[in-house]
């Protein structure tokens, strides 16, 4: 993105920015129109995001000095909040003392604010490198003017100006007044510093909310407190689709603090982010409105899903998965390959649904006053909640005004804002600020499920134990049935995860999709299809590099092929996802991703030591988001099966670093909930309901069982920044049940590894 | 009527008896830092100090707390100094930070009594804490870190 141009705002943008400038300060908008529009990514992103081609970056200076930069992106734990800001600071040459970061509110003037698809840093770090300079290009003139000194004699350091002949210094605050009356300079004549002068980015800096998460004084949207709110919880249609029968609230008004109940229309299918429906129950705490649940008697309609069962629905997606499907990528011929002889392997593969299970689960606070919504929410997505919330009370999205507050863990759930729907309806109902609370019971059994997966893999190899031939066919409930009540194959963002871009250089290969049908929400999960298809994928490249007798690392090199840019529309990939962005810029490059693997070989000592025995190392490499990563798993099995991994390496290049500390940290937090999926991750239902409930049926990774280390190798890149968030977790998966087999020569192809006795 | 101090401070409570120490904490006196993950024991996002030994506050009624001394991260220093949240900052603990309160609790309770814990150690006092963003290596050395300053 580039800026298209730049304008002084004016006082009505200070209502916009929630007043947080003072009638000196200097207010410079950077509006920005993105170069590539996602219009093909809609369905992923959803509505809001579609709709805004424009986007803008605020940042303003205080004449005493204070810079405010609004972040616009939400703060989930990838330390976003704190690194954006950095880059325009650096362009500024501002001290970063100074700066005052602003959390932005959902509004489409600041384009896309969907915090997902690991893009913040991809999608707005010229916009704030531009947004920064163009802010010290006016200072510097400001100063210029004032000394009647030629700007060539100026410059800005450390938020001064000064005037290189004569030592004299204008500090910024001293200058924002005269700057912001400066027309704005045109792009194409900012000067971006060269790297050599960056001071921020490109090194370590501390979150800005550490002190305050430290302390408990960080605002979380579970922390939110309104004059008068009540607090409200709902009981929800078991099954999905479902809707409220009767129900009987007379012991529930009992309990003590309740005050009333009140009914939630189900969703009309799609169902989209709308509420699932149910009984709400309202009171003065957020006890008495779980204990008011209890008491409830609900008699439910429930649908066409009444019947759903994941034993059953398991076997047919893997048996679809035995049949041809619509093919989505194909080169050679696999089918007169196989017809050649050698030697055949094939395999089947499973895995299960998956809950976000976010630390604090869904919640809301929305305040109903004379047709208009204020929200404070923890969202990936704020013009999402305000397009939902209006949706769901007739009234204009932009009479909904969403703040929003540190979210206590994202990963795809909270673009979601079903949850903001609820409370927004209840304080309509009541006439009350409400806080709408998930329990945990109601996160699990509530989801927007990562999709359940059943996959089935055949290739060839020669006589040489080379690879001639890969069929790889993948069924799951696709994403899309959010918006198609009637979906049944994936689309190209599923695809362009892991299943039509396999890298592998095979004479013959064919990628299919076969059909299936959503029985649960079905959502995005961090790293989304590529859980699925790189954990297939890489297991059963492990598997052929055995049936070769070969080693894995050097197998998967071989498999790779040579460095190349794959030309994936010669490979029968007419719209090849890419991660929404242009193949020019963000090419699928073979050469990095066998760095990564060859890093990731020497780092991990690969080869060393001679598996088996309950000890062993798994090696798996995938690129997602742009960015590639190679994963190595140590993994000891106990004589109880009781798996340990002392381990593990992360070795990833994202292209350019910006904060480098939380780099590493999103790469360490993917190894880890790589574990949890590895280990126990399974939602399963019977009779259309969800089985699990809280952390005792569905366990994430606690200390002991996550990696003990992993050791995070960053390579030196210059190629522009790609994605942190999500790229970690697919290569760990895969490279796990690899170390599994290595050690114990148990292949896993069915997830969760808990399912199954391992010695 | 319940008495107790909470960080010092003597507090009446009438309500609910059953009520979890937890939502009294949050919904009545507006002490947000102690977190809601779970609702039954299997997170730690809420623990707490009574009498100085970390409970779940989540699952530990007002009718048990008669008398006691509730410390909580709001209590835990009085400028936010303690060697634990230094050595916080200083790893670069957390992620997304919602655990993080519930974590320094629990491990401030490991190191009063333990200032140079093993991993096994770490382990044991830890592992009833869950951090979904998975910061358990820079926990790990945080408490390291802390306990050689507390030493
Ligand atoms: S909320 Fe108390 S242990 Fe989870
Ligand atoms: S830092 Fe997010 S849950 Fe621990």
């Amino acid at each position: 993105m580039s800026i298209e141009n730049l304008t002084q705002e004016n006082l009505n943008r200070r209502t916009f920015l929630g007043g947080v400038f003072s009638a000196g300060a200097m207010v410079l908008a950077a509006q920005l129109l993105p170069e590539e529009a996602f219009a093909d990514t809609n369905e992923y992103h959803g509505k809001a995001a579609a709709s805004a081609l424009r986007s803008s970056i605020y940042l303003g200076l205080e004449p005493d000095g204070t810079v405010y930069i609004v972040t616009h992106r939400s703060e989930m734990g990838t330390g976003i909040r704190t690194t954006l800001p950095m880059v325009a600071a650096d362009e500024m040459e501002a001290d970063f003392s100074k700066v005052k970061i602003e959390q932005g509110i959902g509004d489409k003037a600041y384009g896309d604010q969907n915090t997902d698809g690991s893009k913040s840093i991809r999608g707005f770090f010229t916009a704030f490198r531009e947004s920064g300079a163009a802010a010290r290009t006016m200072l510097v003139q400001a100063a210029a003017a004032q000394w009647k000194a030629p700007v060539t004699e100026c410059k800005a350091q450390n938020h001064e100006v000064i005037h290189t002949p004569s030592g004299r210094k204008l500090g910024y605050g001293a200058l924002a007044s005269a700057a912001g009356k400066l027309p704005a300079p045109k792009p194409e004549t900012l000067q971006l510093k060269p790297k050599s002068e960056w001071r921020f980015i490109g090194k370590d800096s501390k979150i800005a909310d550490m002190a305050d998460i430290c302390s408990g004084k960080a605002v979380f949207g579970m922390d939110v407190q309104r004059p008068g709110m009540l607090y409200a919880s709902v009981e929800r249609p078991p099954v999905m689709g479902g809707s409220v029968q009767s129900f009987d609230d007379k012991e529930t008004l009992k309990v003590k603090g309740v005050s009333q109940t009140a009914s939630i229309d189900p969703f009309k299918p799609p169902y989209t982010f709308q509420p699932l429906g149910g009984v709400a129950v309202v009171a003065n705490s957020t006890w008495a409105a779980f204990q008011g649940r209890k008491k409830l008697k609900v008699e439910w309609n429930n649908g066409a899903n009444a019947s759903h069962d994941s034993e059953a629905y398991k076997k047919e997606l893997l048996e679809t998965a035995r049949k041809p499907g619509k093919v989505v990528r194909n080169i050679g011929d696999v089918d007169a390959a196989f017809g050649k002889g050698g030697k055949i392997v094939e395999a089947e593969y499973y895995v299960p649904l998956l809950a976000h299970a976010t630390m604090e689960p869904p919640v809301a606070v929305a305040e109903f006053k004379d047709g208009k919504v204020e929200a404070w929410v923890p969202t990936q997505n704020p013009q999402a909640v305000q397009d939902t919330v209006a949706g769901a009370l007739g009234i204009k999205p932009e009479d909904v005004t969403c703040h929003v507050t540190l979210l206590g863990g994202g990963f795809g759930r909270k673009s979601k804002p079903d949850y903001v729907a609820e409370a927004a309806i209840l304080s309509k109902k009541t006439g009350k600020p409400i806080k709408l609370v998930w329990s945990r019971e109601d996160d699990l059994r509530f989801d927007y499920y990562h999709a359940v997966a059943g996959m089935y893999h055949k290739a060839a190899l020669d006589e040489k134990g080379k690879t001639t031939a890969w069929l790889h066919r993948s069924v799951f409930p696709s994403i899309s049935s959010m918006n198609d009540a009637n979906s049944m194959y994936g689309f190209d963002v599923e695809y362009g995860m892991g299943l039509n871009d396999m890298p592998f250089d095979i004479p013959n290969h064919r990628a299919e999709n076969g059909p299936a049908k959503a029985h649960v929400r079905i959502g995005w999960l961090r790293s989304v299809a590529n859980i699925y298809h790189v954990f297939s994928g890489l297991s059963f490249a492990d598997e052929l590099a055995h049936a070769a007798n070969r080693d894995p690392l050097e197998y998967q090199l071989e498999l790779i092929g040579p460095g190349r840019i794959i030309d994936f529309k010669s490979q029968g990939v007419a719209n090849y996802w890419n991660y929404g962005e242009s193949y020019d810029k963000f090419p699928f490059d073979t050469k990095r991703l066998r760095k990564v693997l060859e890093i990731a070989g020497e780092r991990s000592g690969w080869g060393k030591r001679k598996p088996g025995n309950g000890w062993g190392l798994g090696i798996a490499a995938s690129r997602s988001f742009t960015s590639y990563v190679a994963s190595v798993v140590e993994v000891e099995v106990d004589k109880a099966g009781k798996i340990r991994i002392p381990r593990s390496w992360q070795v990833a290049d994202v292209g350019m670093v910006i904060n480098p500390d939380r780099v590493h940290s999103q790469f360490e937090g993917a190894a880890v909930m790589g574990a949890s999926i590895a280990l126990t991750g399974e939602i399963s239902l019977s009779d259309g309901r969800v089985r699990q409930s809280n952390f005792h049926d569905y366990p994430v990774a606690r200390m002991n069982q996550a990696p003990l280390q992993t050791d995070v190798h960053i390579v030196e890149s210059s190629a522009l920044p790609g994605g942190v968030g999500e790229p970690g977790v697919p290569p760990f998966v895969p490279a796990f049940a690899n170390a599994v087999f290595a050690a114990t020569g148990k292949r896993v192809r069915e997830l969760p590894f808990s399912k199954h006795k391992l010695v | 009527m319940i008495k107790l101090k909470i960080n010092g401070h003597d507090r009446t409570f009438d309500g609910d008896p059953d009520m979890p120490l937890l939502w009294y904490l949050r919904d009545e006196i507006s002490m947000t830092g102690t977190k809601f993950g779970c609702g039954v024991g299997l997170c730690g996002a809420c623990t707490v100090h009574r009498n100085g030994e970390p409970i779940r506050s989540c699952s530990t009624p007002m009718k048990e707390l008669a008398g006691k001394n509730i410390t909580t991260i709001e209590g835990l220093s009085p400028d936010g100094n303690h060697p634990l949240q230094k050595a916080w900052a200083q790893v670069n603990v957390p992620q997304c930070g919602y655990c993080q309160t519930g974590q320094i609790m629990q491990a401030a309770a490991l190191l009063k009594k333990n200032h140079h814990p093993s991993d096994k150690e770490i382990d044991d006092a830890m592992s009833g804490n869950i951090c979904r963003c998975g910061t358990y290596q820079r926990i790990r050395s945080a408490i390291k870190a802390a306990g050689k300053e507390m030493a």
